[in-house]
């Protein structure tokens, strides 16, 4: 054995454990450290886009309120206060029962429309352990038109006031500032007004939005209305806006050619035409109230 | 000579990692307080990992932010994505040391006041600190625990005009963390 070999060795040996110590235990604590699955949080503000919903949920036991007005055509000029004049509202609850699964109802003033929703998260964006590039879900609602009938007369089936509305949401938070959604659409009308019109509708949706400042967001969305009777005599639904956060609140200001707030009428009934100025000012507000239990929160606050 | 120098380095090497002492402590409680006549607020961190040298007193601990759980979904969503920013800067950690540990007597069981100084590190800003904590002895195990404030500008966090009156300037960290030997 060599021993001019060893003497560094034994230096290193002695003096190595004094000379790295806290780095060392960082690297230890480093060391011990599981992969954990993270997963991705706030890829849209709320739980809406504006007029879509978006990927986001209503987390369990918390009530999310929605205030909803759609206002007249800003081309109304002045004689109409540039639509301000005539004022339609949604008001709206959404609840989380599980971390997946939301449940919905609204009252809207256009056709005096009840609705109704389930909303099922499928797939949660994530990285880590479990990576995951997109998140998914799924959306199922029900209109109940509830107009007194036009032709008292003739037969009236309670079933021809139902509207069905099915949805997928493909949603990725690409970055802080940026995320997109997919939405591709089914609304099926169990009665529509003539023999040409049909009663399924399909529309592929796009929006996303791009965060300006923390608490500022702007957003776009469009349905493109595949080809057929409705995409002929109505136009596709441009929406663009803005997300105002405040701690418990989301203003969201919205310019849209549509002036229905359920999906059954403003994908199928939108007849105002951006380039002619037919554009809608609206907002909706959003209020978060924590409703249910605390189960989990007790458990970790205890001690 | 070949051999007696073998077992001579042997013998040290072995005699540093006996010396080496290291307690680990895997699920340390780390909680922090917010008070202002508005509202309280709390958040606690069950993972918080931590590593203490008991020959040199040398103390290190991390907790992932996303780790924190609030009683509100919607604050735990705001204090990740607009204040702590945890996708950017997804740990906490502390790098320091006890200053006096030689008064802990590591075979007597008991409650020793300790000083601990070091770098705290939040939201990327590192700052040096100093605290007053408390080690315990109980037989194999030992607890640490210290409580101390920290100014929320001091680690370049912004919180929104909207909130302020919600969130406290200073908010107060406490650190629980139960070690068993490694």
């Amino acid at each position: 054995m060599n021993y001019n070999r060893l003497i560094p060795f034994l230096l290193l040996v002695l003096l190595g454990p004094g000379l790295f110590a806290q780095d060392d235990l960082m690297d230890l604590l480093e060391g011990m450290e599981e992969e954990t699955t993270d997963y991705t949080y706030a890829t849209f503000k709320t739980v809406r886009i504006m007029n879509a919903h978006s990927i986001e949920m209503s987390a369990p036991g918390v009530m999310t309120m929605i205030i909803s007005h759609r206002f007249g055509r800003v081309n109304g000029g002045a004689y109409e206060f540039f639509g301000l004049d005539q004022a339609n509202l949604r008001l709206g609850f959404e609840y989380g029962i599980t971390p997946w699964l939301n449940i919905g109802i609204g009252r809207t003033n256009i056709q005096k429309t009840y609705d109704g929703f389930l909303k099922a998260k499928l797939l949660r964006q994530s990285t880590g352990k479990r990576t995951m590039p997109i998140s998914v879900a799924w959306l199922s609602s029900t209109q109940v038109n509830t107009l007194e009938w036009a032709d008292p007369d003739r037969e009236n089936l309670a079933s021809s006031r139902l509207s069905y509305v099915h949805q997928l949401m493909i949603g990725r938070k690409f970055s802080d500032r940026l995320s997109l959604q997919l939405m591709p659409t089914m609304v099926h009308r169990n009665l529509v007004p003539t023999n040409e019109e049909e009663n399924d509708v399909f529309s592929i949706g796009a929006g996303g939005r791009v965060k300006l400042l923390p608490s500022l967001t702007l957003n776009v969305e469009y349905f493109y209305t595949m080809p057929g009777f409705v995409a002929d005599n109505y136009q596709d639904v441009l929406s663009i806006g803005i997300d105002i956060e405040t701690g418990g609140h989301v203003f969201q200001l919205i310019f849209s050619n549509a002036v229905a707030m359920t999906e059954n009428l403003y994908l199928t009934r939108t007849d105002g035409d951006w380039g002619a100025g037919d554009i809608h000012f609206g907002f909706n507000l959003t209020r978060v109230f924590n409703a249910g239990k605390k189960g989990s929160w007790a458990k970790s606050k205890k001690k | 000579m070949k051999r007696f120098i073998l077992i001579f380095s042997l013998l040290l090497f072995g005699a540093q990692a006996l010396m080496a002492q290291k307690y680990v402590s895997r699920n340390g409680h780390i909680w922090f307080y917010s008070h202002t006549p508005v509202e309280d607020i709390e958040a606690h961190n069950r993972q918080a990992a931590s590593v203490l040298n008991t020959e040199t007193g040398d103390l290190v601990f991390q907790v992932l932010i996303k780790a924190f759980t609030f009683e509100k979904a919607l604050m735990q969503e705001h204090f990740n994505e607009k204040y702590m920013e945890s996708t950017k800067y997804p740990k906490a950690t502390f790098q320091g040391k006890v200053s006096n540990f030689e008064e802990v007597d590591m075979k007597k069981d008991g409650t020793y006041p300790v000083k601990v100084a070091g770098t705290l590190t939040i939201h990327g800003v590192a700052k040096e600190v100093s605290v007053d904590g408390q080690i315990i002895v109980a037989g194999p195990e030992l607890t640490a625990k210290a409580k101390f404030p920290a100014k929320v500008a001091d680690y370049g966090i912004e919180i929104p005009s909207v909130v302020r009156e919600n969130i406290a300037k200073e908010v107060e960290i406490t650190v629980d963390l139960a070690y068993k030997k490694m």
